[in-house]
């Protein structure tokens, strides 16, 4: 029992990396719910972004490639998503749960003859040197790529949404579908496009994991991130600084519970396992009681199915 | 206003049609199989003998005889644990954390009966078993539902997050707590199927008929009566059918909740409990295979109709057994079936919406 054999530095260093591929699932999430649609299959594009993303890398070497490969991947699941919920108008609660069972199979199914191999590794950016300055150095000057293009698509989403008429017909849409499509904005082309961003966001979260993190190919991998991504949005009240917050915390939590179970506390090894579900649990509960204020910030239109009929 | 030539339009009907109610699930099934046909093509297997060999021969083939018995064993969790999601989900309650329930209910019972070990009193312990699980389930369940009426938490996210710590917690007993003293260090619980008084053996031999099966039939008489003749189940389709006309029926949204959750939770409890005092046979790290999340399909499948889900209960538990059967055939991989009973959902969703609305072929005619 000692808490010396915790590194603050590193402990935040890794904290980025644990934190990445729920951020990048969530901040895609939340584009897709702003515009007024509930994907609940972000588990599902997420294991199937990392076996597309993992698969991608060991054919052509690349992990740039694979990171491309994940986002297509997911993509593709995305619009089975789309087609079935904007064309067929089926229901957005049941159809993201069959993308989630949907993809936990075909990933199981395309993953088989890769589960024992490794991927090259990819580079961590070094900065000049700048990776040798101390406290910062580790924490913002040696990160992996895609822990930046994180952070640079949590910025670019607050900024399309906030000043760009594209983002500002994306919150339209996802506040009043009927009053959107009598302005003459496309509710479905507009959607379509949210959830083919939000497929792709999961799908780079998921190879995240696969190709960095572990890095390797297991069955159901994901191991609930795609639902705590989820849980992160609704903790956020739909605000993509808050997306950030939420993912940090997060991966904070699960960084230290593994930090804990290293340094042999003496609680059960099930208990800090469990920890992340428990807290986000928690903090799901502390924000949705807060006198009703996030439910009111949900979109609108938020799971409701559009038909222009008339 | 048209815009452009719309060569297929979607109108609604005043009315969900009562053929297509019934067909769309029959046409899925249909679909599932010749897009389950190419998949499996796409992987080397015959297609032709790799649909007879799920759908076929386990009913009629050389081997039937085996596999009829499983039918009912693989079905009984199956229908058991969707007739009680059916209930929330036509409330537009979404439970779809059963697979936890269906944990923590094997574990309660389970450690009921190991808390007897070894007395001999089939007339005592069998029973407080069922109630232990019945009630592990409902209680997991009451975690969801209370969050969700006294703190307005989305119980999506808290039922399904639970799944997670139910799993944990399962690993803990399996190798803490519930771990066989005579098991020389081996993770998991004593074989309660050896156990006479905690057994939940099959009632009439070779028929795979167990208590749980029984319980699963019960619970769609149950269901149906419910639905069909009693004011709760009046609420529970007007609620989901227009949540402004419940509050003027007067549905209380508080009670209806806690009533979906907590008979899904009791009935994917006693799931659990039948399944670890029968088929599974012991409390071990991963004796749960998934049929919480299945039956989330079989509800669907089946309409949401206690009638409906009792049938697709038997179809999937048939995908199951063919499922297994192709993979010792066939060396179909056994992650094949999963993606199959996941298309079976998709194509049901997309085909419902011949339900609901009428698809018209060519320019909008004069309304």
């Amino acid at each position: 029992m000692d808490f010396g054999s915790i590194n603050p530095v590193l402990l935040i260093a890794s904290l980025m990396v644990a934190s990445t591929p729920i951020l990048l699932a969530a901040i895609g999430e939340l584009v897709v719910e702003r515009s007024g649609v509930l994907n609940l299959g972000v588990e599902g594009m997420m294991i199937v972004g990392a076996v597309t993303g993992f698969i991608a890398t060991v054919e052509t070497g690349s992990p740039a490639l694979g990171f491309l490969g994940a986002a297509l991947g997911a993509t593709l699941l995305a619009l089975v998503f789309g087609v079935l919920t904007q064309i067929f108008l089926s229901n957005q609660v049941a159809t993201g749960l069959g993308l989630t069972l949907f993809g936990l199979g075909i990933s199981a199914l395309m993953g088989q003859q890769y589960a024992q191999l490794r991927t090259p590794s990819s580079p961590r950016w070094e900065f000049f040197g700048l990776n040798e300055v101390p406290v910062l150095g580790p924490i913002v000057f040696n990160q992996h790529p895609v822990v930046y293009l994180s952070l640079i698509l949590v910025v670019a989403v607050w900024w399309f949404l906030r000043t760009t008429r594209p983002g500002m017909i994306l919150r339209a849409v996802g506040e009043n579908h009927e009053a959107a499509h009598a302005l003459g904005y496309s509710v479905i082309g507009t959607r379509f496009a949210a959830i083919a961003f939000g497929g792709a966001c999961a799908g780079l979260g998921g190879a995240f994991l696969s190709l960095v993190i572990v890095p390797q190919w297991t069955d159901g991998m994901t191991a609930g991130r795609g639902w705590i991504a989820l849980a992160i949005v609704v903790f956020a009240s739909w605000r993509a600084w808050r997306v950030l917050l939420g993912a940090y915390l997060f991966g904070g939590i699960s960084v230290l519970q593994l930090n804990l179970q290293a340094a042999g506390f003496a609680i059960p090894v099930e208990l800090l396992s469990m920890s992340p579900y428990l807290i986000t649990i928690l903090v799901l509960v502390i924000i949705s009681s807060g006198r009703g204020r996030a439910s009111g910030q949900a979109p609108a239109s938020l799971g409701r199915t559009f038909h222009a009929s008339g | 206003m048209q815009r452009g030539p719309i060569l297929i339009r979607l109108e609604k009907r005043a009315a969900p049609s009562r053929v297509w109610a019934w067909a769309t699930p029959l046409v899925a099934v249909l679909m599932t199989m010749v897009a389950g046909g190419m998949l499996f093509a796409f992987l080397g297997t015959d297609p032709v003998a790799a649909i007879r060999t799920i759908f076929w021969d386990p009913l009629f083939g050389e081997f039937a005889f085996f596999y009829r018995g499983q039918l009912l064993i693989k079905a009984g969790p199956l229908i058991l644990i969707a007739v009680g999601l059916a209930l929330g989900f036509k409330a537009g309650i979404w439970n779809i954390g059963a697979e936890g329930q269906y944990i923590i209910g094997a574990i309660c019972g389970a450690a009921v009966a190991l808390a007897f070990y070894p007395l001999e009193a089939r007339w005592l312990i069998f029973p407080l078993m069922v109630i232990a699980g019945a009630l592990g389930g409902f209680l997991w369940a009451m975690i969801p539902g209370v969050l969700r009426t006294r703190f307005n938490t989305n119980e999506i996210l808290v039922s399904l997050l639970l799944v997670y710590v139910a799993e944990q917690i399962l690993a803990w007993m399996a190798l803490g707590p519930l771990r066989n003293p005579e098991g020389a260090g081996f993770p998991g619980s004593r074989n309660l199927r050896q156990y006479e008084s905690a057994a939940n053996n099959e009632l009439i031999a070779g028929t795979g008929m167990h208590w749980g099966v029984v319980a699963a039939f019960i619970a769609v008489i149950f269901a149906y009566v419910l639905l069909s003749r009693h004011l709760t189940g009046f609420h529970i389709r007007v609620a989901g059918e227009s949540p402004r006309a419940a509050r003027f029926a007067g549905v209380n949204p508080t009670r209806l909740i806690l009533f979906c959750l907590g008979v899904s939770g009791a009935l994917a409890g006693l799931a659990g409990l039948f399944e670890v005092a029968g088929p599974s046979g012991q409390i071990s790290i991963d004796f749960n295979v998934g049929y919480g999340f299945t039956a989330i399909i079989v509800a669907f499948l089946g309409r949401l109709h206690p009638i409906g889900i009792l049938l697709a209960g038997l179809l999937m538990a048939l995908t199951y057994i063919g499922g297994e059967a192709a993979q010792a055939t066939l060396g179909l991989p056994a992650a094949a079936i999963q993606a199959f009973q996941g298309m079976l959902l998709f194509f049901l969703l997309a085909f419902d919406v011949s339900t609901n609305f009428r698809v018209r072929f060519g320019a909008r005619a004069p309304a």
